[in-house]
This record gives C-alpha cells, sequence and structure tokens, in this order.
C-alpha cells in the first residue's frame, strides 16, 4: 500500500514536492508560492497589453485569406472575413478580464459588507443576511443571469450588471461564518463592553480579520465572472454581437464549424481556458499565503 | 419529530418562493424591453395603436404594476402561470413538456457525473501523490476551468463534424415527426449533450471526494484497522466508501442548480429542445410569462434536490435518522 508509506512518511518540514518550480531551483515553498503568483501576473498584464496593443490589428479585414487553417502568418488562422483569430482572441479576453475586474471587485465588495453586517449588528441581520444568501442560490444561477441580463434591457450594460450583482453569496457565507467566530470572541465582547457601537466594531475588528479570506475570494470570483460572461455573450443575451468578446467569437464559430473550420472554436477556448487557469494559480497561491489555515493539501 | 421537521421545511419552501416571486416579478417590471414589441416580433411597425391596445389588453398590460402583481399571484396561487408569448401555450404545460425533454439528459449526466467523479475522487485519495492522483487532478481542475459550452463545442467538432459517429443538432432526426423516433435515435441523440454535462459535473464531485477520502485515510479509525493487518481493496470497501458516501451525495444532490446550468448551455449548443433552450428563447424574445415560471419551477426543483439529499442522507446514515427521531436510547 503506498498511500500509507506516503502518509506517514511525510513530517511537515519535510521538502514538497515540485514541478516545474523545482527545476528552478525553487525547493522554498514561500519562494514557489510567490513565484507562481508573479507568472500568473505577469502572464496576465502581457496579455492584456498584447490585446490593447492589436485591437487595430483585431479589425483589420483580408478578403483573400478568409477561413484559412492556423499557419505561422495567422496561429490562430483566420475567419469568413480573413480577420487574424489571434487578434481577435486576445481583445476579446481584454474585455472579459475588464469585465470581470468589474464583476469580481463589486461582488467581493458586497459579500464584504454583508458579513462585516452580519457578524456586528445582531442575530436578526444576521437572520436577513443568510436568508439573502438562500435566495439568490435558489434559484439557478445562469437563471439568474438571463433574468438580470433581461431586466438590465440585455446588452452590455445587462451582461454587466448580471454578472457583478450575483457572485456575492458564496463569498458572503464564508466571510459570514468569520465574521461570526471573531465576534463571539472575547476581544469583542471586551470591546463592547468598553461601549463602542457596532459599526466600530466592524470596522475595527471585522473588516480587518476579514481582509485575507476577502482579497483571496476577490481572486477566485474572477474565473466565474469570466465564465459566465462568456456564457451570456455566446447565448446571445450579453454584449452585442459586433462586440470583441471571447463567447461572441465562440458563437459566430459554431456557425462555421460543420464547414469544418475547427479552429475558430477550439483556440480560442484553448486561450480562455488558459486565463482562467491563470487566474486560479493566482488565486490559490495567494490563498496559500494570505490564508494558510485553508488550504488542504 | 418528522411532522416539524417537514412543516419548517415546507415553511422555508413558502418563503423562499415569495421571495423569489417578488423580486423575479419586480426584475421583470424593471426590464426596458417591451412585452408588446417582444410579443409582436419583427411585424411590429405594421400594427397600429388600436391594435397594440387590444395586445395590452388580452394579457392585461394596461393595469398599474402593483395591480398585475395582485392579478399574476392570484392565478399564481389557482396553479395557473400565464401564457406564454412564443409558445402561445399555457406556461405550464410548456414547462412540463419541456422538463421531461431535459429530464433524460439531466439524469443521465447527473448519475455518470456522480459515479465516475466518486470513483475517480477514491483512487485519487488512495493513490496519493503519485502519477495518477496528479493527472485526476489536473484533469479535474483543467475541467472546472472550462466554459461548459465551449466544451459542447469540442464534442460537436470531434464527435459530429469530424468523425460523424454521433448527429449534430436536436433531440430526433431531422425531418422525422418527433414521436415517431426510436428510443435508440433518442438515445443516440443524447449522447453528446449528456457526455458534455457529465465531462464538466464530474470535477467538483471528484476534488470533494479526494479530500474527504484523504481525511478518512487519516483518521484514528483507519490507522487502527491498518495496525490490525486491514488492508487494499478491503480497507477501502469497508472503512472509505460508506464514509465518504455521504458528503459525496449531499454533494450531487446540491449540485442540480449548476447542473441546470450546464444544461441551458448545452442544450443551447446542441439544439436539444429542453427546458433550457426555452429559457434562452424566452430570455431572448422577451417572454415574460415563460421566464417567471421557469424561475420558479427551477427555484422547486434546486430546492427538491437539497431535500433529497437531506433524505437520502438519513437513510445512509443512521445516525443522522437517529437525531431527526429524537435520539432515542
Amino acid at each position: 500500500m503506498t498511500a500509507v508509506g506516503e502518509t506517514l512518511g511525510r513530517r511537515p518540514g519535510s521538502p514538497p514536492r515540485a514541478g516545474a518550480a523545482k527545476s528552478l531551483g525553487l525547493t522554498d515553498r514561500r519562494a514557489r508560492t510567490l513565484v507562481q503568483i508573479g507568472l500568473g501576473v505577469a502572464a496576465l498584464v502581457a496579455m492584456v497589453i498584447a490585446g490593447t496593443m492589436l485591437a487595430p490589428a483585431a479589425e483589420l479585414t483580408d478578403l483573400t485569406a478568409r477561413r484559412q487553417p492556423p499557419s505561422l502568418a495567422h496561429p490562430f488562422g483566420t475567419d469568413w472575413l480573413g480577420r487574424d483569430m489571434l487578434a481577435r482572441t486576445l481583445v476579446g479576453l481584454r474585455l472579459s478580464l475588464a469585465v470581470g475586474t468589474l464583476a469580481a471587485s463589486v461582488s467581493a465588495v458586497v459579500a464584504l459588507l454583508l458579513a462585516a453586517a452580519a457578524g456586528a449588528l445582531g442575530r436578526r441581520v444576521d437572520a436577513g443576511v443568510s436568508w439573502l444568501v438562500d435566495l439568490f442560490l435558489a434559484v439557478p444561477h445562469l437563471v439568474l443571469l438571463i433574468l438580470i441580463a433581461f431586466a438590465a434591457g440585455r446588452g452590455a450594460a445587462g451582461v454587466i450588471i448580471a454578472v457583478a450583482v450575483t457572485h456575492w453569496p458564496s463569498l458572503t457565507r464564508l466571510l459570514r461564518g468569520e465574521a461570526r467566530r471573531v465576534a463571539a470572541s472575547d476581544y469583542v465582547a471586551a470591546s463592547q463592553r468598553l461601549g463602542r457601537s457596532g459599526w466600530w466594531v466592524a470596522r475595527r475588528h471585522l473588516l480587518r480579520h476579514l481582509v485575507p479570506q476577502f482579497t483571496v475570494g476577490l481572486v477566485l470570483l474572477f474565473p466565474h465572472a469570466i465564465l459566465h460572461e462568456a456564457a451570456l455573450s455566446f447565448l446571445g443575451l450579453g454584449l452585442s454581437p459586433h462586440a470583441p468578446a471571447i463567447g461572441i467569437i465562440l458563437s459566430d464559430a459554431m456557425r462555421y464549424l460543420s464547414a469544418g473550420a475547427w479552429w475558430l472554436a477550439v483556440l480560442p477556448g484553448v486561450a480562455l481556458l488558459a486565463v482562467v487557469k491563470a487566474v486560479d494559480m493566482v488565486g490559490e497561491n495567494l490563498r496559500a499565503l494570505l490564508d494558510p489555515r485553508s488550504v488542504h493539501e | 419529530m418528522a411532522v416539524g421537521l417537514l412543516a419548517g421545511r415546507a415553511g422555508r419552501l413558502a418563503l423562499l418562493l415569495v421571495g423569489v416571486a417578488v423580486a423575479c416579478f419586480a426584475l421583470m417590471e424593471l426590464s426596458p424591453v417591451d412585452p408588446i414589441d417582444a410579443y409582436v416580433g419583427a411585424e411590429v411597425t405594421r400594427i397600429g395603436p388600436e391594435q397594440r391596445a387590444l395586445i395590452a389588453e388580452r394579457f392585461g398590460l394596461d393595469e398599474p404594476p402593483l395591480v398585475r402583481f395582485g392579478l399574476w399571484a392570484g392565478r399564481l396561487l389557482r396553479g395557473d402561470l400565464g401564457t406564454s408569448t412564443i409558445y402561445n401555450a399555457p406556461v405550464i404545460g410548456v414547462i412540463a413538456q419541456r422538463f421531461v425533454a431535459s429530464l433524460a439528459l439531466l439524469a443521465t449526466a447527473w448519475a455518470l457525473s456522480g459515479l465516475l467523479g466518486f470513483g475517480l475522487g477514491i483512487l485519487a485519495a488512495v493513490k496519493r501523490g503519485s502519477p495518477v492522483d496528479r493527472a485526476i487532478r489536473w484533469w479535474a481542475y483543467t475541467l472546472a476551468s472550462a466554459p461548459t459550452f465551449w466544451v459542447a463545442l469540442l464534442l460537436l467538432t470531434t464527435f459530429s463534424v469530424t468523425l460523424g459517429w454521433t448527429p449534430v443538432c436536436c433531440a430526433t432526426p431531422v425531418g422525422i415527426d418527433p414521436a415517431d423516433a426510436t428510443l435508440w435515435q433518442r438515445l443516440h441523440h443524447l449522447l453528446l449533450p449528456a457526455a458534455t454535462l457529465s465531462l464538466v459535473g464530474i470535477a467538483p464531485i471528484t476534488l470533494h471526494t479526494r479530500e474527504q477520502a484523504i481525511e478518512i485515510l487519516r483518521s484514528d479509525f483507519v490507522t487502527f484497522a491498518r495496525a490490525q493487518g486491514e488492508h487494499g481493496r478491503g480497507l477501502v470497501r469497508h472503512r472509505l466508501l460508506r464514509n465518504v458516501a455521504v458528503p459525496a451525495l449531499l454533494l450531487q444532490f446540491a449540485s442540480l442548480s449548476e447542473l441546470f446550468g450546464g444544461a441551458v448551455l448545452a442544450e443551447a449548443v446542441f439544439n436539444y429542445p429542453g427546458l433550457g433552450q426555452s429559457t434562452v428563447q424566452a430570455g431572448l424574445r422577451g417572454d415574460v410569462p415563460l421566464l417567471l415560471g421557469i424561475a420558479l419551477f427551477t427555484t422547486l426543483f434546486v430546492f427538491a434536490g437539497n431535500t433529497l439529499g437531506d433524505v437520502v442522507h438519513g437513510i445512509v446514515d443512521p445516525r443522522v435518522g437517529s437525531l431527526h427521531r429524537g435520539a432515542r436510547p
């Protein structure tokens, strides 16, 4: 039984398994975590810069080079108007990241405020917050997104609002648990006995305590927001068909699939997957750094 | 005790449904999409104000919002969800018919992803740290980051377009009356959408099972069993499976919300005529009664999943059952 030796043989201080980072000579876990965060952020920043620089190129049509499979000149091939798919993908991903940033920030701040209120303002507010979380989780997320996108009049505003206001419940639940734990602690009781108000306790004790989990939660909301924006745009309920968004690119690709233009769908999707994984990597490593208790090996 | 528990559940459900109904109705009121324009569609320039007034009267759109909510809620309590504007049929009938079509898809994907995910999770935990474990984890994390509709597109390109093994769209062959399609034809059309949903659904259950199984393999009673010489399959079967099955089942029952979301996307790609496709159509074409009906129905669906999870939990894990009965000695 290899698992036995595995479980018993590893002491806390023993060097961890490492993949690529080990070959760089990084056996120190903390250094490895930092390097992975740096790599992830650098890749994302490079992508945003490339997307900004390539924005004009993504609109260039070349009718002599329509629907070409991937080549050296066009690594992602070209579409039915001869536009370079690599440029279009990068521009689309930049848009995704912008929507994701906005949506994740709004949702994370909402989660933080609700959790702090639930922790500091007593049982009734806590019950109310919990019920609100239950209410938002009661409807399937995608149905809720469609409802809100519809309510906001579809289009760009619709998708941004929908993605921004639906991603807070799970993070709220997490932060609320933490806030309740802190609220029950002796030092908070001491503060209250000293006559501090609920808001003072929320600001000075709860919010500061929640910062690490909030930061990690913010980053980990990103992938969800990006994927949901892409899904709504793909379904036709999000960004306009002329916007260079990744969901639009993929829904266009669907029409040319039966003609054998596989690269239109496969490669932009791989790029989206890579971005989501990069953000995930940053988030998980950030968690290992800021909130080590919650990390399971 | 059981009656009290049931009453508590019903009360919570009622409160949730009221909340969902009020919130969704308010959302629909907010929408700038004009319901009459949405109903008439492309012919919008060809109708005059009198016809508009007639349509408004027929759907009760000429009343103020609060009155309309009262009317809608009143009909809702009598079991009438109104008329779908795009299918021109009662909303309840549309939902029932479409849901039955989706059910085959949902059930297959639910069972397959649950079983495969559970198996992979156990395997990864037992082989912890080995290449098998790392491969399974990498695979699960990648799938968790992959957009559902893109997975569907990939399968479609590979199996329908390139290999030609599976049909490109729909639930029955094109050109045949859906009622005449054979069981084999239906299954053939179900294959790729179900595969998409199963693939996407495997990731969370695999990772969760792995984590739980590792925890149990570390526990005192497993260490004790090992000290007594228990190992290999026996250890997995007697000590591990039942303990991990409980949280895995709960998770799987709680995943109906995600599952339905996946079905919306998979049905859109494969043009599968289920409830997910209707949801998208209702959103695109402004069918407010149908959207409201689907929101309420899917709330019930998700709630039923969670409740069933608790019931099954009580059956699988006798400790929970005795707790519910008041833990008599």
